[in-house]
């Protein structure tokens, strides 16, 4: 047993200075087309490479829809004029000021994750929060089996229909109040699985979602900035409409 | 045994049998059989000929049912396609599950979302869509079918109940899932026990159906390539690399060496993560919580390595039809395995410390013990298989690539158990790296991609993933439009056979169990 505690006293600290800090090792993030972006698409033919509409035609620069892209590259690799790049990872974005935990909420939040029809890269990145490289315990943060001490419902995944029932009754066993975090393109608008056997596109069709965290997947550090949007203690990316709000959502 | 033998023999005793029998390339053959003797035809395949059942296709034709059954022979890259079918209004087929019992889940899987019945086939139904969310007589996969109005018209049965085999004093179900444990895959367990042991398991799967399929039809080349890297995350590499080999078949078109050997590189390094991931998930199904912290930092850095040389963390938006979207330096692809050797040999201490450790061994040997000849019978794959002495590798079996060029074992356990399936996820990520090394010495130049043009046509292709074989069957129509995609996956072979290694054991052993097989769900719902 000794050998097992030496083992991890020599590996020693690996964890990211994230949030007090920034972190800039390579390969946190594979980042996302750049919002801020200035490109003209005269002869629209930047945009007509994006597979999902992230990039849209207007009349002036190109429009970015951050929650659309899949990471498929086609934007940047494939022939023509490369679209700009952002590299870093605070994406996450808050529907409203309301979505915020009251402030008693601030110092720790409780997960239940559910998989409602994600390919395992989302689930796996929601894993390794807990490794040591984010070690999320440090911030508060705990995966919970039970959706009963559950402050945060992380769902993942478009959907899929026959999770539909599992998803509505761990939203309902959960209590107030709650917040809801949908991370991944699949779980903001249904992703390439738009047109399958899911429910409508994406989970707030079904429940109101407080904050998105697109990518596909997200690293693990933008889920960190989820979490940390939804406690107060980061700043959001963007306030943004819900793209089909819920009627009479219970809060 | 020689295709053209083969051939000449299966003439000769399956004279009244086959309508059919060609070679479609020098490693491909097609029979066609008549419906009412596929069981005996399939039979002598598999049991006198030794061929391994991959898996099967059904497709609807225009005015015609096409089923494919695909085997193949080790060592000789031989592909056998045995067809069958009959008009549309003919909705009843002989069942060869009697006799491959490989079989069973496929022919489940066809009737229940095409409407097929499998004379003989010993339990239809409730399968892919739940009987408690669905009525009778939805078909999917048909032409025609409308996903948007089925939706709206769930009937479910009220009255339905889990299947109960267990009759003895005081057993009951257990019930697991579907949402269980703090991040765990969606799945619904029913364990059967009577107490401490559990005596059945019936897995509930596809949860997460969402009909990859049936979104696929229709679709150009560039969007279903998509959905084929994006319904299981975790290996999406090597399944998107068997939807392009499929597409390169059917084109053809020939990729450039270079991109070949990166192929191979990424394919191997997707490998090595990926079995280092199921390693972190077996010390963390057994409590050990600083090898899975070791593990996991190990995971990360794999992740990490193979951001920095794609772009992505998954290696999403790298294989297209063609080659590769993007290109890598030579000196890029040396840093990169010299970073990789210095994480294996992180794991292989990882792995010493493991072997000194008794109560961790006390946790995983002798439990979930699959036998030889249960492998065999359930055509079990990847590490799965290989850890009962069922030594199958595609990279060996039906080279591809560049495999047959390179310098490398299979490694293979003979025990069958938990332990065994350990032992050799350490030993595959040791051999990955070892091939690594040699597609970097000899790196060859030039492009990392041919254009490519689509053209109508059928073509399966066979990769080895980290979970195992699997089988991309892609036909395009006339219009270029995917007609039919169909991904036969390792995880739907490994969760047919999981319940042999869970039966008789401890509940306590259930998710170590679980956890040795590394079975994707995602990959296995589709
Ligand atoms: S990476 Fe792909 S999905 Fe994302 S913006 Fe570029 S083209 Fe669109």
């Amino acid at each position: 047993m000794n050998k097992w505690i030496e083992k991890g006293l020599r590996t020693g600290v690996v964890t990211t200075p994230y949030p007090k800090g920034r972190d800039e090792a390579a390969g946190i993030s594979p980042g996302l087309p750049d919002a801020g972006a200035e490109v003209q698409d005269d002869n629209n033919t930047i945009a007509s490479r994006c597979p999902t509409d992230a990039l849209q035609p207007t009349d002036g620069p190109i429009k970015v829809d951050q929650r659309r892209c899949i990471h498929c590259f086609r934007c940047v690799r494939n022939a023509g004029e490369p679209f700009p790049w952002d590299s870093g990872f605070e994406w996450a974005s808050l529907m409203s000021e309301a979505s915020v935990f009251p402030p008693s909420f601030r110092r720790s939040l409780h997960i239940r994750v559910i998989d409602a029809g994600d390919c395992g890269a989302c689930l796996n990145e929601v894993k390794l929060l807990n490794n040591p490289y984010y070690n999320m315990h440090r911030l508060g943060f705990f995966i919970t089996p039970t959706p009963r001490q559950a402050d945060v419902l992380l769902v993942i995944g478009p959907v899929a229909d026959h999770m539909k029932i599992p998803l509505l009754k761990a939203y309902e066993a959960m209590p107030d109040p709650k917040r809801v975090m949908a991370v991944g393109v699949c779980a903001l608008s249904g992703g390439v699985f738009r047109s399958g056997f899911i429910v409508g596109s994406g989970v707030s069709d079904l429940i109101p979602v407080d904050v998105e965290v697109p990518g596909c997947p997200p690293p693990p550090l933008a889920i960190l900035h989820g979490l940390l949007v939804l406690a107060g203690r980061s700043e959001p990316h963007q306030f943004i409409e819900p793209a089909n709000p819920v009627e009479g959502g219970v809060r | 045994m020689r295709i053209d033998e083969l051939i000449a023999q299966a003439k000769v005793i399956w004279e009244d049998a086959l309508e059919a029998a060609f070679n479609i390339s020098p490693q491909e053959a097609e029979f066609h059989c008549k419906p009412d003797r596929m069981n005996e035809f399939c039979n002598w395949l598999h049991h006198q000929k030794i061929y391994h059942f991959a898996g099967m296709i059904v497709e609807e034709r225009s005015n015609r049912w096409d089923i494919h059954y695909l085997f193949y022979e080790e060592g000789v890259a031989v592909r056998i396609l045995v067809k069958t079918g009959g008009p549309l209004d003919q909705k009843s087929f002989q069942s060869i599950s009697r006799t491959i019992h490989a079989a069973d889940w496929y022919e489940r899987e066809a009737e229940d979302l095409f409407g097929l019945v499998f004379e003989g086939h010993p339990r239809l139904g409730d399968f892919i869509l739940h009987d408690d969310v669905w009525q009778e007589g939805v078909e999917p996969m048909r032409a025609g079918f409308n996903i948007g109005a089925a939706l709206e018209n769930h009937k479910p049965k009220r009255d339905w109940r889990p299947r109960r085999i267990v009759r003895a004093p005081g057993s009951f179900i257990m019930p697991v899932g579907p949402v269980y444990s703090g991040d765990a895959e969606s799945v619904h367990f029913h364990l059967e026990t009577v107490g401490e042991e559990v005596i059945r398991v019936f897995p509930r799967l596809f949860f997460k159906y969402r009909g990859v399929e049936k979104i696929a039809e229709g679709q150009s080349v560039d969007e279903a390539l998509l959905l084929a890297e994006r319904f299981a995350g975790t290996t999406a590499f090597s399944h998107a690399l068997a939807f392009c080999m499929a597409v390169e078949k059917i084109g053809p078109t020939v990729v450039p060496e270079r991109a070949v050997a990166l192929r191979v590189f990424f394919a191997e390094l997707e490998r090595c993560r990926h079995h280092i991931g199921v390693i972190e998930s077996i010390c963390n199904s057994t409590g050990l919580a600083v090898a899975a912290s070791q593990a996991a930092i190990l995971e990360e850095d794999a992740l990490r390595l193979a951001c920095e040389l794609a772009g992505h963390r998954y290696l999403f938006g790298l294989v297209v039809p063609g080659g590769l979207s993007c290109d890598l330096d030579t000196d890029r692809c040396c840093q990169a395995v010299n970073k990789l050797k210095g994480i294996v040999q992180r794991l292989n201490d990882l792995d010493q410390a493991l072997t000194a450790s008794s109560s961790f061994l006390d946790r995983i040997e002798e439990v979930g013990i699959i036998t030889e000849s249960q492998a065999r019978d359930y055509e079990l794959v990847g590490p799965v298989a290989r850890g009962s002495s069922y030594c199958n590798d595609l990279r060996r079996a039906q080279p591809y690539l560049l495999y047959d060029q390179y310098d490398f074992e299979i490694p293979c356990e003979q025990e069958g158990d938990g332990y065994a399936r350990l032992r050799l996820l350490f030993a595959e990520v040791n051999q990955s790296l070892r091939i690594m090394d040699q597609v970097t010495e000899n790196m060859p130049t030039g492009p990392v991609s041919n254009p490519y043009s689509v053209s109508p046509g059928a073509a399966v292709a066979g990769v080895e993933t980290p979970r195992g074989a699997t089988w991309h069957w892609v036909r395009v129509a006339e219009d270029g439009k995917i007609a039919r995609y169909r991904p036969i996956t390792p995880s739907f072979a490994n969760w047919h056979g999981l319940h042999l290694a869970v039966e008789s054991f401890a509940f306590q052993d259930f998710p170590i169990v679980l956890a040795t097989f590394g079975l994707s769900v995602s990959e296995n719902d589709r």
